[in-house]
């Protein structure tokens, strides 16, 4: 019969409607402002320790109750925000460095929602408050040092083959190698000698010139920025939970970008020398035959270097770099025998070859540890970005009493704070190429606050009004529209709630807002055709079966445009657009559902394949 | 209830020339004045720092412009942003200090002069390459959002059809960015956000008018095509101007009620969407019509679903 449908039809939307409600039901629970307690370089946290904060708290008169998580970690939720900040300095000061305190909102949902997968949508940070960084990985610095690093293993491997060269030099603003030959024939042995130890490396023979010219191919440059870009996004991954973050995010974006996301954080200044901190390391030997003078004069004995010492004492160093920093596995400061603070470092196996390699024949020279830090100078680059200078530093020499291998110590540090200091550069790692902040957005937990209830008042309003003006204007016919645009809320945050990547952003709230008074479209299109249709003197049961069926075509070409710009604004937005975007599509496509399934089902539940001389429309 | 009530569909295309020329007058005064006014390009474009900081009492902007001149800030905007509780700073890029550090600097000074401590509201840095490069991403986005539009509508109606519906675009906005160049509004990222909604909002429209000239062309011979313009235009009146009003409706609400981070957004659209509604009518059938649309471009018929339930997903 016309205008009737089948059972299973009203049990699959209902079933779906449902389900969908059942998925949004965690945003209407609270969020407790809480702590996250993690303990660190392989400690626990035990009953003790949860006992023992609990009673400082109840002493500093705060109220909180906790749970210890699966991963030994201690979750303690407050009933302020006043309380949760107060609570974190007690906590910080009783337990010390070996612990981590984290700020954290804990979502008080049910454990039997927590069972079935179902968690409140993720909030973007301007509406939970926290810092935003968007930093530039410097991949020339990465692909210079590379190229350093192709010219040393052309010397070493020559002077393993016993092929004589003149020179071999890396030339970063060309992006070559320039090896330079006595003989035509040594350039040619040359090639061959490298080529065979690596087919991938491309040359450029010149032997009027008697050079070789070496350069990276399009893919390893491709490789170096991605390793590059895939080992600072590690690196920070490590130092970000050092700093204490719940639920931070670090995440690449194009080709050398890392957004970082830290919801909570407040303090920048301190986020930022954590993440602005690029160290990195090399261990080279003390050249105590060569003139330190003649070197300050400029005449720096070949193979040699001058560098400085932290207090301003010159220092020639090997050009040879006996290891640098990103071998190094762990990093810990502790004291010797004599309770002096010393820095103990743990290499990975190649790194310990090499160094056990390179000390070898040098144990009673100085070793020096030359420190390297990339900082924002004076000069501005083409793109507008400060150039990135290069600071090097000796910051501690010793003497190698011993073959080094996997273990060794760096001792002579004068104070533990300065031993702790370098300890954690180190156990973060060591940065194979710089970056730099170029975007910071910040927002403080007040105003993240403000826009949520902003957000929240606008849909309701915006609601409101949209349900009122479809009740009075298409009567009976209104209400199944309103019906349906409830729906389509809960299908909203249904959805929004179950797919993982969906943020909740300020800009995404209006999104909402907008779809609301947008999702109503496909209802008044269909509404006004089987007005239309009635008009035309059609019965009325056609009127409701032409009506929507007419008006389908029109409501799926111009959705499909809708979502067409908003797969274009999800491409190229970043965070708040991105939600906008995501909250745009989803809304487009179950007010689609809502308007054409939904308010079909229910109009013809009530007036379907009755005979009627007219319709409340 | 009914808006219009109309049994004979209204001339539209009488006043199809003095629209065209309302259009074309209204897009070369937007055009002059990005030249002359240019875009009042918010933080998101330009880089900068902008901070905003909340006070106990309201603020004293004079006070607020005589700290930050004496930290050596003597090119900052203070404003006061929603509130007379909430100020809005704005620092252009400098070279020769750290951009990152700036916000903090700001609030340590202004701490340092207040009894009571301001609360830190939001802090924005944006460097200069960002910029540039979202510039660049959104000029981009706006032309990849029409071709795609274009594509989609040349091949599921008619090329003719499918210039009007572009150019309309284009027209909505070209328009309203006119609106933002006249009264210098502030174009942040969310602009651009309202703006690409607004392609999509506006094509939503032109859509629907559409879809129901190339019905009519089928269902009526021997009319004219102006004929059957206004006709589709008439018996979609009473949709768009619905639609129009409940989205009107809720931006309203947005406008007032949104907050002043939502208000370029709700403002773009609020303009965005009553230029789009007027140039769905006009502006891309008008075209359409001016290039010569006839009854023989939207035949042969594309399969239409009769078979009853088959329509309904």
């Amino acid at each position: 019969m016309l205008n009737k449908n089948p059972l299973w039809r009203y049990i699959l939307v209902s079933g779906m409607l449902l389900l969908a409600l059942l998925y949004a039901l965690p945003n209407l629970y609270p969020q407790d402002p809480a702590l996250n307690i993690s303990a660190t370089r392989g400690g626990v946290i035990t009953a003790q320790t949860q006992l023992a904060l609990e009673q400082h708290f109840t002493a500093a008169g705060i109220a909180s109750t906790s749970d210890m998580l699966s991963n030994g970690q201690l979750l303690v939720r407050f009933n302020s925000t006043e309380d949760q900040l107060q609570a974190r300095d007690i906590a910080t000061t009783q337990l010390g460095d070996d612990y981590i305190t984290a700020l954290n909102l804990a979502a008080a949902t049910p454990a039997w929602l927590t069972a079935i997968g179902a968690s409140p949508m993720k909030l973007g940070l301007d509406l939970r408050g926290g810092v935003h960084f968007l930093l530039a990985v410097d991949i020339k610095a990465a692909l210079d040092k590379n190229l350093n690093d192709m010219a040393q293993t052309f010397r070493a491997n020559l002077r393993e083959d016993n092929i004589r060269y003149r020179s071999i030099e890396a030339e970063p603003a060309t992006g070559q190698v320039l090896l330079q030959f006595r003989t035509a024939e040594e350039v040619t042995k040359a090639e061959a000698a490298l080529k065979q130890r690596d087919r991938a490396l491309i040359f450029n023979a010149n032997v009027e010139a008697l050079s070789l010219q070496f350069s990276f191919s399009e893919q390893q440059i491709k490789d170096i920025r991605d390793y590059a870009l895939e080992q600072n996004i590690s690196i920070i991954r490590n130092r970000v939970n050092d700093i204490g973050v719940a639920e931070p995010l670090v995440q690449r974006q194009g080709s050398d970008r890392i957004v970082v996301q830290l919801p909570g954080v407040q303090d920048t200044a301190q986020a930022k020398e954590i993440l602005g901190a690029t160290a990195s390391l090399e261990f080279r030997l003390v050249d105590t035959e060569g003139d330190i003078s003649a070197a300050i004069d400029g005449r720096t004995p070949p193979g040699s270097e001058l560098f400085y010492s932290r207090d301003g004492q010159p220092l020639l160093l090997e050009k040879r770099i006996m290891l640098t920093g990103d071998h190094i596995s762990g990093a810990m400061s502790g004291y010797d025998d004599y309770s002096r603070p010393q820095v103990n470092i743990k290499l990975d196996t190649k790194g310990g070859v090499m160094l056990s390699a390179a000390s070898k024949d040098a144990v009673g020279r100085r070793m020096a540890s030359v420190f390297t830090e990339y900082k924002p100078g004076t000069e501005i680059a083409a793109d507008g970005n400060r150039v990135l200078v290069k600071q090097q530093e000796v910051i501690n020499d010793a003497t190698i009493t011993t073959r080094l291998g996997r273990d060794f110590a760096i001792t002579g540090i004068n104070t533990s704070a300065e031993a702790q200091n370098l300890a954690t550069l180190l156990r973060a790692g060591a940065l194979i190429a710089p970056v730099q902040i170029i975007e910071e957005r910040t927002i403080g937990p007040s105003l993240g606050q403000e826009n949520i209830e902003l957000g929240l008042t606008a849909i309701g309003w915006g609601m409101a009004a949209v349900l009122v003006f479809m009740a009075l204007y298409y009567k009976a016919f209104g209400l199944v529209a309103n019906v349906a645009l409830l729906g389509n809320l809960v299908l909203i945050v249904g959805v929004m709630s179950l797919i993982p990547g969906a943020t909740l952003t300020l800009p995404g709230m209006a999104g909402i807002v907008l779809t609301v008074g947008m999702a109503v479209d496909a209802n008044v299109l269909i509404f006004e055709r089987i007005r239309e249709e009635l008009a035309e003197g059609k019965s009325v049961q056609q009127a409701i079966h032409l009506g929507y069926d007419r008006a389908f075509a029109t409501i799926a070409d111009s959705n499909i445009t809708t979502l067409l710009v908003a797969l274009v604004l999800f491409g190229v937005g970043t965070g708040p657009v991105k939600g906008f975007a995501v909250t745009l599509a989803i809304g487009i496509l179950t007010s689609i559902f809502t308007a054409v399934v939904g308010t079909r089902l229910v109009v013809n539940a009530i007036w379907g394949g009755r005979r009627l001389q007219s319709l409340p429309v | 209830m009914q808006v219009f009530n109309l049994s004979q569909p209204l001339n539209f295309m009488r006043l199809k020339w003095p629209a065209v020329m309302l259009s074309i007058l209204l897009l070369i005064g937007s055009l002059a004045s990005f030249f002359i006014n240019g875009i009042n390009w918010g933080l998101d474009f330009t880089g900068g720092t902008v901070i905003e900081a909340g006070f106990s009492q309201p603020a004293d902007l004079a006070a607020v412009r005589q700290t930050l001149n004496s930290a050596g800030y003597d090119d900052a905007v203070v404003q006061l942003f929603g509130t007379s509780r909430d100020v809005m700073i704005r620092i252009p890029l400098r070279a020769e200090i750290t951009q990152a550090v700036v916000g903090d600097t700001v609030l340590q000074a202004l701490n340092a002069q207040q009894a009571e401590p301001v609360t830190m509201r939001r802090i924005e840095f944006v460097g200069p390459s960002v910029g540039e490069e979202l510039k660049q991403d959104g000029g981009l986005a706006m032309l990849t959002a029409l071709v795609g539009i274009l594509l989609y509508v040349a091949l599921r109606f008619e090329w003719r059809l499918s210039v009007g519906a572009v150019v309309a675009l284009a027209h909505d906005v070209i328009l309203t960015l006119g609106l933002f160049s006249v009264l210098q509004l502030e174009f942040d990222l969310t602009v651009l956000a309202a703006i690409l909604a607004l392609i999509g909002y506006s094509i939503n429209d032109t859509i629907v008018v559409f879809d129901r000239i190339r019905e009519t062309f089928r269902k009526l011979r021997d009319v004219s095509t102006n004929e059957v313009i206004n006709s589709a235009i008439t018996s979609t009146l009473n949709r768009t101007v619905i639609t129009s009003l409940t989205t009107v409706l809720v931006l309203i609400v947005l406008f007032y009620l949104g907050g002043a981070l939502i208000h370029g957004f709700a403002t773009a659209l609020l303009f965005g969407i009553a230029v789009g509604t007027y140039s769905s009518i006009y502006v891309a059938s008008a075209i359409a019509e001016i290039l010569g649309i006839s009854r023989e471009d939207m035949l042969p018929p594309a399969p239409v679903a009769e078979d009853g339930e088959g329509a309904v997903l």
